[in-house]
């Protein structure tokens, strides 16, 4: 829609503004004078794994929602390949090749895992599409890769309600990989995990990552070690330290706001 | 279909075989039993509870489907029901039969009204094929302007149904105040022919109730057709988690509208047969009580099955002709005991009661029959 802004971008004036595939620039938003997310600023690159953590109400999962739309920022831009995502509706966004995972498991409890993953394949999104949609040998066929990426083909035909917390979440976020998004966000996907399913997370994170960038919030260091390219520490809103794993567990800013708590 | 090497999923058939069953029940029933158990006039009763049938067959997909709870199908339903009383209207008020009123040619209710030219508005209901396309067009339109408006900006649940009660009180408030064009609170009597065909005999009665029957069975496929395509899963999927189903791509108020627009047209279909077998219509079908009446078959029957929602609509209709014969002030407490009943006790209504109890019953019967499965039907039938 905003191609014409790519090229602009480009040659843009600050040499030090390279082809990002999200750029997120002092995005505030206020609710009610309360400024849950404060000029926020990062920039993510193509195939990388950002972890964002920070305390509890540090403005994580805001900031998640600002980018997929599900939240209106008050200012600041997010531009997404050249694209400013802060005035596109949120399917849209999905259009332009964001998807989003939520913290609970978010999927349809009365479908089978196979109608899950088909709901998410990125054909017959309109209205019309959606009534002549025909389930043919291509859908199914990316539905079983998927499938077996996610540990769930055995599973196929099982209603989603009798899955596991753990498989549970491993569906989202296959319904996420069969829409193909090139930015992936991830809102604590081994949250409530067993160890074992921890692990496995960690490898279907690292399988999936090719081609596209992954920006997660999680809470377990162990876990955030394992595939983190790069952190960003947000804390009451800010940005308060970025960059290496090593880096930023050295950050005294860092150790303070994490000890103090 | 193409490849064999996934037999793990099934194809996704049309109808199961159980449903298949419960088809062949409601056409033997309707077609086959009633019409030679019944007299005319009872006949005719039944013709008129299954033109509420298709208001209920439209909040299964509105609302047990789609999450939607419309408590104003009356006024889709009357909608219909009043576009086609606009035609038999004009037809039953032709110069000779109304040559004693002051202004001959125009409906009875306009002369008492001192208007002395037909409206504009009435007058393209001069034809029969404008007035068929009216009854599906102008509610579904209809549907659409209030659906868009809404679902746009994200009113849904307990809001959205406030409203609906809201039109459906506005709607017949409109009727009743301006008699001169709609017949106010008597509304419009007096329907005679339907393109020369008299409709008031018993011989027209009965080919309207096939007619009806038929409509109706087309109806159920059609909301077949749409539950079994991915639209009926999408349906399912935002009433279980929008959120997931908006940031999968699809736009959420297009799809909700879409299912309002249907339960609008079906309801306007069973409005149109209303008219037709029962020969008038009038605000009484358009406001709140009836909408909410209609509200409980679909809960009786079962929100979530088609075949449901007409059983649920006959059953409590005989209810209400039986009771309301017998005690008539008891029976609106009958019917919000039943609805309280229903909703505490079984929420999925009568098919719930017949998915857990029933069915799988049947299906070991039936299959326990395999060899002689000319016997399985009569079974299939208790």
């Amino acid at each position: 829609m905003n191609a014409a802004l790519l090229p602009s971008h480009r040659i843009g004036a600050d040499p030090a503004e390279k082809d990002f595939l999200l750029a997120v620039e002092s995005l505030t938003v206020s609710f009610d004078g309360f400024k849950a997310v404060n000029d926020v600023s990062f920039y993510v690159d193509p195939n990388e794994i950002r972890v964002i953590i920070g305390p509890n109400g540090a403005g994580k999962t805001t900031v998640l929602d600002l980018i997929c739309g599900r939240t209106r920022a008050s200012s600041g831009s997010i531009k997404y390949k050249g694209q400013e995502l802060t005035r596109l509706s949120e399917s849209a966004i999905v259009l332009a090749g964001v998807g989003r995972k939520f913290q609970t498991p978010s999927i349809y409890d009365d479908l089978t895992v196979f109608e899950n993953l088909e709901i998410s394949y990125p054909r017959g999104r309109s209205v019309f599409g959606a009534l002549t949609f025909k389930r043919d040998a291509q859908v199914r066929d990316r539905i079983e890769e998927v499938a077996s990426m996610i540990f769930l083909k055995d599973q196929l035909l099982e209603r989603a309600e009798f899955l596991s917390h753990g498989q549970k979440q491993w569906l989202e976020i296959g319904m996420l990989l069969i829409q193909d998004p090139e930015l992936l966000m991830l809102d604590e996907p081994v949250a409530g995990m067993s160890v074992g399913e921890r692990v496995k997370t960690a490898e279907l994170l690292n399988e999936i990552i090719k081609g596209r960038s992954v920006l997660v919030i999680e809470h377990d260091m162990k876990f955030v070690e394992d595939i983190a390219h790069r952190v960003t520490v947000l804390h009451q809103g800010k940005v308060l330290s970025e960059g290496s794993m090593e880096r930023v567990k050295n950050d005294p800013k860092v150790i303070e706001v994490y000890l103090g708590h | 279909m193409t490849r064999s090497k996934t037999p793990v999923v099934n194809d996704n058939p049309f109808m199961k075989p159980m449903e298949w069953v419960s088809l062949a029940l409601l056409v033997g029933v309707i077609f086959v039993l009633l019409p030679m158990l019944l007299d005319a006039f009872r006949l005719n009763l039944v013709g008129k509870y299954l033109t509420y049938s298709f208001v209920a067959l439209g909040l299964v997909i509105c609302w047990g489907f789609g999450g939607i709870l419309s408590l104003g199908q009356g006024v889709f339903f009357g909608l219909g029901g009043y576009l086609m009383a606009m035609y038999l209207k004009l037809e039953a008020s032709s110069v000779e039969n109304t040559k004693i009123q002051s202004t001959p040619g125009i409906p009875d209710f306009m002369d008492w009204n001192q208007i002395t030219a037909l409206p504009w508005f009435w007058k393209p209901f001069e034809s029969l094929p404008f007035t068929l396309l009216a009854v599906l067009v102008v509610p579904a339109l209809f549907a659409f302007v209030i659906g868009t408006a809404m679902f746009r900006r994200r009113v849904g649940g307990t809001y959205f149904a406030i409203i609906t009660q809201a039109i459906a009180a506005i709607l017949t408030i409109l009727i009743v105040g301006q008699q001169g064009y709609t017949g106010g609170i008597n509304g419009i009597t007096d329907l005679r022919t339907l393109h020369g065909w008299d409709i008031r005999t018993d011989s027209a009665h009965n080919i309207l109730y096939f007619v009806n029957a038929g409509l109706l069975v087309a109806c159920i496929l059609f909301a077949q057709m749409v539950k079994k395509s991915k639209l009926g899963r999408i349906l399912l999927a935002m009433r279980d988690k929008e959120d997931r189903v908006r940031f999968s791509g699809y736009q959420v108020a297009s799809f909700k509208t879409f299912a309002f627009c249907l339960a609008a047209v079906f309801a306007a279909i069973g409005g149109a047969m209303f008219t037709l077998q029962v020969g008038f219509m009038s605000p009484s079908f358009v406001g709140i009580v009836p909408s909410i009446e209609m509200v409980i078959y679909a809960a009786v029957g079962g929100r979530l099955s088609l075949f449901g929602a007409v059983w649920g609509t006959l059953l409590v209709n005989w209810a209400k002709t039986s009771f309301s014969e017998s005690f008539p002030e008891l029976w609106l407490f009958g019917l919000g005991g039943l609805f309280i009943l229903v909703v505490l006790a079984f929420p999925n209504g009568l098919a719930g009661i017949y998915r857990t109890h029933v069915e799988p019953r049947l299906t070991r019967r039936v299959k326990a029959l395999e060899p002689a499965p000319a016997v399985a039907l009569p079974h299939a039938a208790e």
